[in-house]
Parts: C-alpha cells; structure tokens; sequence
C-alpha cells in the first residue's frame, strides 16, 4: 500500500516531462519536432492534472458495486477529460497546416520559411 | 546569442517547476478536498446517477462540455476545409 | 488494398469492434465510459476498416454528407437538451422524478440501474454521434489527400 510517497515523485515526473517539452520547443528547427514538442507537453500536463486529485488508498468514483473506503476526486478528471479532445483537435489542425507550408515553400525548416512569399 | 537567451530561460522555467512541485504543493495522496466531498456525497440523489465523474461533465460542469463540443466542430471543419482547397491549387483552375 | 484473409477478418471483426463501443457509450452513467471513450472505439474500428481496405473503397459507403449530417444533429441534440430546462438554469437536470430516465438510485454501492440518470444518457448519444463522425471525416479526408483525391461535394 502506498502509504506516504517521498518527494512527491508524481508531481516531480509532470516536471521533468515538460522541461523535455520546453527544451524541445526551443531549440529544435524541424516542423514535426515541435509539434512533437507540443504533444509532450500535454501529455505532461494531463499527468500533473490526474495525479492532483489523488487520495491515499482511494477507489474508483464511481457508486456501482465499489469496494468500502474512500474515494478519489472526480473533478480533476473531468478536466482531463476535457483536455485530452482539445489537444487531440489542434494537433490535427496543426499537422494540415504543416502540410500546407511544405507546399508552398518546399521545405519544413522553421528558419528558412519566414517571410511571406508573393 | 539566441541560443544563451534560451538556454538561462530553460533552467530558469525548469528549476521554478522543480522547486514547485517539491516544496510549494500539498503532500502526494492527502489533497485539500471541500467541494468534492460535497459532490461526493449528494451526486446521487441530485442527479441520479451511479457515475460521479460523468455527472461533473455533463451535470456540474456542463458548459464546458458545451465549448468543448464546438472546439472539436471547429476543428474538423478548419481540417476538412484546408485539405480541401489544395487539391484545386495544384491544377491551376 | 491488402489480402483476402485481411479483407474477411476485418469484415467479421467490425461488428464486434461496434456492438462494444455501443456498450461503452450507452452504459456511461453506470460504468466507467461514456461519449468521448465510446466514440473514440469506434473510430478506431473504422480505422482498421481504412487501412483493411483502400480509401477509394471506403469513399463509395462514407458519404461526405452523411458524416456532415451526423456530427450537426449531435451537436443540435445536445444544445437542444441545454436550453430545455431553462425554466431554472441552463443545462437544468429536468429528468429527474419523471418516467423517461429519471429513477433515482439507492445511496452507496449497489448494482447499477439503466433507467436511472436523468439527462445524461441522452448527452452520452449526441456526444458519441458528433465524435464518430467528426474524428472519422478528418482520417478519410487525410487518407484520401495522401493518395491524390479529394473528397466530392
């Protein structure tokens, strides 16, 4: 039974994933990495989100043939829910519009299509 | 030039969230819980459902269920018009 | 277009793959589920039958139109149900105590009752119509960009 984490290692891990992502989205050049980037990002978020509503030795909230104890939050959940369908609706945005830049300009280097072509 | 500004702006952002996440936030496993044992308790009998989570989406929550829905309506229709007018582009009409 | 043996599995394996994202979805106000999960299983089904057969082949049973019809009565039914209640609030639960859906359960654990649950089981369909369609019109529009058509009016 997990009594008494040390450190709060949950929160730590969402903190080490989205100084992944940051990294990521600062430094690399390729199109595709930064959407990547982003991805991680709200993978880390959604991790930070979940485990915020834990509750030591806690079930399922859900009433239908629940063991005896108590129960885990259900609103950060909700709210992950959420989350997830709009990360999944602007990636797909955001990779049309990756397809989009490579036919106008031929290449996906974020350096090299800056200016706006005639 | 760029790449110093970015790499003091990345441990700076890294090591608040590290600092945050060790010492500023609440115990793993012991939240601060008031409103949620008040949906808890009384999600039964309010709104007659066995489901806790899908009664704060759709019953508590539910306006932000509703923005959610248009997000995605407004995503599909952003995509399929974007993939639609490249075809045509192409062909010079 | 890939094998005969491909072509029959994923042809008897897609009523499976629809009759338990249907479980998912209808069942949401007493198992773990609901809308969006119900729907994403089933996407994922239409996905198999995509990469199964070739998107020229899928184009000709998946109008465009019958999707866009889908997703704007999903999202008509659910704004709909919003305003209904609006005697008292917006998005007023006004099902609970009538006969339709509105028995109310007993308190603490118990096995779970289908005709409980008021307004939500109505909200779990329009959302599950309107992410089936929505999701599965931007992976055939992509399919099909990707080997040189584009979809008709």
């Amino acid at each position: 039974m997990m009594e008494h984490i040390p450190l709060n290692f949950p929160f730590l891990a969402a903190a080490l994933l989205a100084g992944v992502a940051f990294y990521i989205i600062i430094f690399k050049r390729n199109l595709i990495k930064l959407i990547m980037g982003i991805a991680m990002l709200a993978s880390a978020v959604n991790l930070f989100l979940v485990a915020l509503g834990y509750r030591a030795g806690g079930n399922a909230p859900i009433y239908t043939d629940v063991p005896p104890g108590p129960m885990v939050l259900p609103v950060p959940q909700a709210l992950t829910l959420t989350s997830i369908v709009i990360n999944v609706a602007v990636l797909a945005l955001m990779l049309t519009m990756v397809v989009h830049i490579y036919r106008h300009t031929g290449d996906i280097d974020s350096e090299k299509s800056r200016k706006l072509k005639g | 030039m760029r790449k110093v500004i970015g790499l003091v702006l990345l441990i700076v952002v890294v090591a608040f969230l590290v600092y945050g996440t060790v010492a500023l936030i609440h115990p793993f496993g012991y939240p601060p819980s008031d409103m949620d044992d008040y949906i808890i308790e009384n999600a039964q009998e309010e709104t007659g459902s066995n489901n806790v989570v899908a009664s704060v989406v759709f019953d508590y929550r539910g306006l932000d269920t509703l923005g959610e829905a248009t997000i995605l309506f407004t995503a599909v229709t952003g995509v399929l018009l974007l993939l639609r007018t490249l075809k045509r582009k192409e062909d010079g009409s | 277009m890939l094998s005969k043996i491909v072509r029959t599995v994923a042809n008897q394996l897609i009523l499976f793959i629809l009759i338990f994202g249907l479980y998912v979805i209808v069942h949401g106000h007493i198992t773990p589920g609901g809308g969006f999960q119900g729907g994403a299983v089933i996407v994922s089904g239409v996905v198999m039958l995509l990469v199964a057969f070739s998107s020229k082949e899928l184009k000709k049973s998946l109008h465009e139109r019958l999707l866009s019809v889908m997703e704007s009565t999903g999202a008509l039914i659910f704004a709909i149900l919003g305003f209904a209640g609006i005697g008292t609030v917006f998005f007023y639960n006004f099902l609970v105590g009538s006969p339709i859906f509105g028995r109310i359960p007993a308190s603490g654990p118990n096995p779970g009752d289908i005709w409980t649950g008021g307004v939500i089981p109505l909200m779990n369909l329009a959302v599950g119509l309107k992410v089936v369609a929505g999701l599965s019109a931007v992976v055939l529009a992509m399919a099909l960009f990707s080997s040189g058509e584009e979809m008709e009016e």
